[in-house]
């Protein structure tokens, strides 16, 4: 069983950003990791491997050259081996462009089973999971919180309106993942065991997508704060005398009950 | 290609959905400032005789596709057709909604018709003819602006962020029926089960109050549960509850939960860690319960109380319950 986890790496996303000139000023962004989404479906995959251990997982990202620091904590946690895309400019591509270089890889390495996250904690436009899927002509299944496999089909459970579901679908697919039991941490047997795993490099020429595709279709050309919430007021006095002003304020300033 | 609008309608046993209705407001803003018109399309399983509904919202033309293949909504069944009604139509936008069935579809259409894509967007302005798109990015930490180089520019909606088209003066549309290019589904449903039911969905909740980690422990949520129903609101939770087993995880409010955008959201011992703010920091007015002044919800409440969540919490429900029965 070969399984592709594809991981895009973000600024930490519990810390604030800054914008500037348009952009987020990447000098204070102390550090970058997995999209969240990216480790559940890694988690996922993971566990796949607990109870099979013959099962492959190759991590495969594309990033400037800072993306190396998070394939190897990949790696820590559990993944087998590793195929970094370099590119400098992957943040102006669009997201067409995004999955074609990666569906033009996926071909290359092979796969019974793909991951993706179901959005990156970036540009969150959820776009290169499914075209990836598209692309390569296979079933997708969006949103999945676990996935077990029995032989060549894959079992997966998502919320939906209401309630949950779980959904059957045949090898190859593609699956993204929404959520997972908390992504494991890497052990320190984990940590040493990744520098010895294989790296490959590629750059995207190498991947031979047509040009015409490399032109985004869509551009970013503004960024700014989200407008910030002035903090309100605080009540006084006992909660009694607390709660009941609340309720005025709610009702006559805020008009909202 | 035309000026035209094309708006993916949404309905569930023949009634559409609200998500339909902010669809066409929105659509027909801006239909009118391109000199284009609102279509519509509507996809499932005994959904012709409702479409004609949708022309009183703004929708001059409805195209329905009808068949016992859409009964259950998947990808790769209903993109298909949907495919092959943009290409012949030729609108210059499509709309969905940022829901399951729009994030869904959305990426199929732009993958297929190698066209833009702006998902979840917040705002639209149209100015000499073009485009610009407004949307959260980062999990809401920054707001970005789209600019599409291609057309059509497929969109999926943010729920809640536009005005819904209200009825209008009965407008007839046509109705045009589509042959659906039938494929058999590559997934098989083989279980559902549904959460506690009558209850008010959290995304469509006017109201919604969340407890966190300071209620102490799950026998202590039926408090938030009862505020939240003497307020015709919904309960949410944090992921640290949810995490614990406390509460399900279709109450988690936040990054990785869903985005709530009520008229009053109400955090009773929930700290205000950023993953919790962008899931629900642009409600209209916030309120926060917790024992620690410092506690970052703070900065983004309009009001708090310092206080035992435990204690304010039943005399807030009682206050509110008050002030219902005297009407
Ligand atoms: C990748 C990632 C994704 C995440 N996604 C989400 C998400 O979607 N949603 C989410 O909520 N979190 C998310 N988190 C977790 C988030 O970082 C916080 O850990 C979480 O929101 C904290 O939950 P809490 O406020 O319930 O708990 P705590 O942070 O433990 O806060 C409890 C609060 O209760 C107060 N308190 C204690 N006792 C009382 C009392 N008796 N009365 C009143 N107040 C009291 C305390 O002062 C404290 O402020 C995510 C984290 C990561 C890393
Ligand atoms: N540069 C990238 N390298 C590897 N995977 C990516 C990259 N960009 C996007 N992905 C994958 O596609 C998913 C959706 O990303 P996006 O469409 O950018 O929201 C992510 O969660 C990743 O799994």
């Amino acid at each position: 069983m070969k399984i592709l986890v594809f991981i895009k790496q973000v600024p930490d996303t519990a810390a604030p950003l800054f914008v500037k000139d348009n952009q987020i000023d990447a000098s204070k962004i102390d550090k970058y990791a997995a999209s969240p989404y990216d480790e559940y479906a890694l988690e996922q995959a993971l566990q796949i491997k607990d109870k099979d251990a013959s099962t492959k997982i190759t991590l495969v990202t594309m990033g400037p050259t800072r993306v190396r620091e998070t394939i190897m904590q990949g790696l820590a946690m559990g993944a087998d081996d590793a195929l970094i895309i370099k590119a400098d400019d992957a943040s102006e591509m669009d997201g067409l462009a995004v999955a074609h270089v990666l569906a033009a890889a996926a071909k290359k390495i092979g796969y019974d089973l793909i991951f993706t996250g179901i959005k990156g904690v970036d540009d969150d436009q959820g776009w290169v999971g499914i075209a990836l899927g598209e692309l390569l002509g296979l079933p997708s299944v969006s949103g999945a919180r676990s996935t077990q496999l029995q032989g060549t089909t894959a079992r997966v459970t998502r919320d939906v309106e209401g309630g949950k579901e779980t959904l059957e679908v045949a090898l190859p697919a593609l699956i993204t993942s929404s959520q997972a039991t908390e992504p494991r941490y890497p052990t320190l047997k984990g940590i040493m065991s990744a520098k010895k795993k294989q790296v490959l490099e590629w750059d995207v020429p190498s991947l031979g997508v047509d040009s015409s595709i490399m032109q985004p279709r869509v551009q970013m050309v503004k960024l700014d704060m989200p407008p910030a919430r002035q903090s309100g007021r605080l009540l006084q006095g006992e909660p009694q005398a607390q709660v009941k002003e609340l309720v005025r304020l709610l009702r006559e300033q805020a008009k909202v009950i | 290609m035309s000026n035209n609008i094309l708006v993916v309608a949404e309905q569930a046993d023949g009634k559409f959905k609200s998500i339909t209705h902010q669809l066409l407001g929105e659509a027909s803003r801006v239909a009118q400032q391109m000199g284009g018109i609102v279509e519509a399309v509507v996809m499932g399983q005994g959904v012709k005789d409702s479409a004609s509904q949708l022309g009183a919202f703004g929708a001059r033309k409805v195209y329905v596709a009808d068949d016992a293949a859409l009964a259950r909504f998947d990808g790769s069944v209903y993109a298909p057709t949907l495919i092959e009604l943009v290409k012949r139509i030729q609108p210059k936008m499509v709309f969905l909604g940022a829901t399951p069935l729009g994030l869904a579809l959305a990426p199929r259409l732009a993958t297929h018709l190698q066209s833009a894509l702006t998902s979840d967007i917040t705002g639209f302005a149209v100015s000499d003819g073009s485009v610009r798109v407004t949307r959260p990015v980062y999990a809401g930490r920054a707001m970005a602006v789209y600019e599409p180089k291609t057309f059509p520019l497929i969109a999926t909606l943010r729920q809640n962020a536009f005005a819904p088209a209200t009825s209008g003066d009965g407008a007839q549309c046509d109705i045009e029926t589509l042959a659906v290019t039938a494929t058999q589904p590559k997934t098989k449903v083989v279980e559902t089960s549904k959460s506690a039911s009558g209850k008010v969905e959290l995304n469509e909740a006017p109201v919604v109050v969340s407890g966190g980690r300071g209620l102490q422990g799950p026998e202590n949520f039926h408090l938030v549960e009862e505020l939240a129903s003497a307020l015709g609101g919904a309960a949410g939770a944090t992921r640290a509850v949810v995490d614990a087993g406390w509460r399900p995880y279709a109450e988690q409010v936040g990054q990785t939960g869903k985005t709530v955008s009520p008229t009053l959201y109400v955090a009773a011992g929930v700290s205000g860690a950023m993953q919790h703010l962008v899931g629900m920091k642009t409600s209209k007015v916030i309120v926060a319960i917790n024992k620690d002044p410092d506690a970052p919800i703070f900065k983004v409440a309009d009001y708090g109380i310092v206080g035992d969540a435990l204690k304010i919490l039943p005399l807030l429900t009682d206050e509110i319950r008050k002030l219902k029965e005297q009407g």
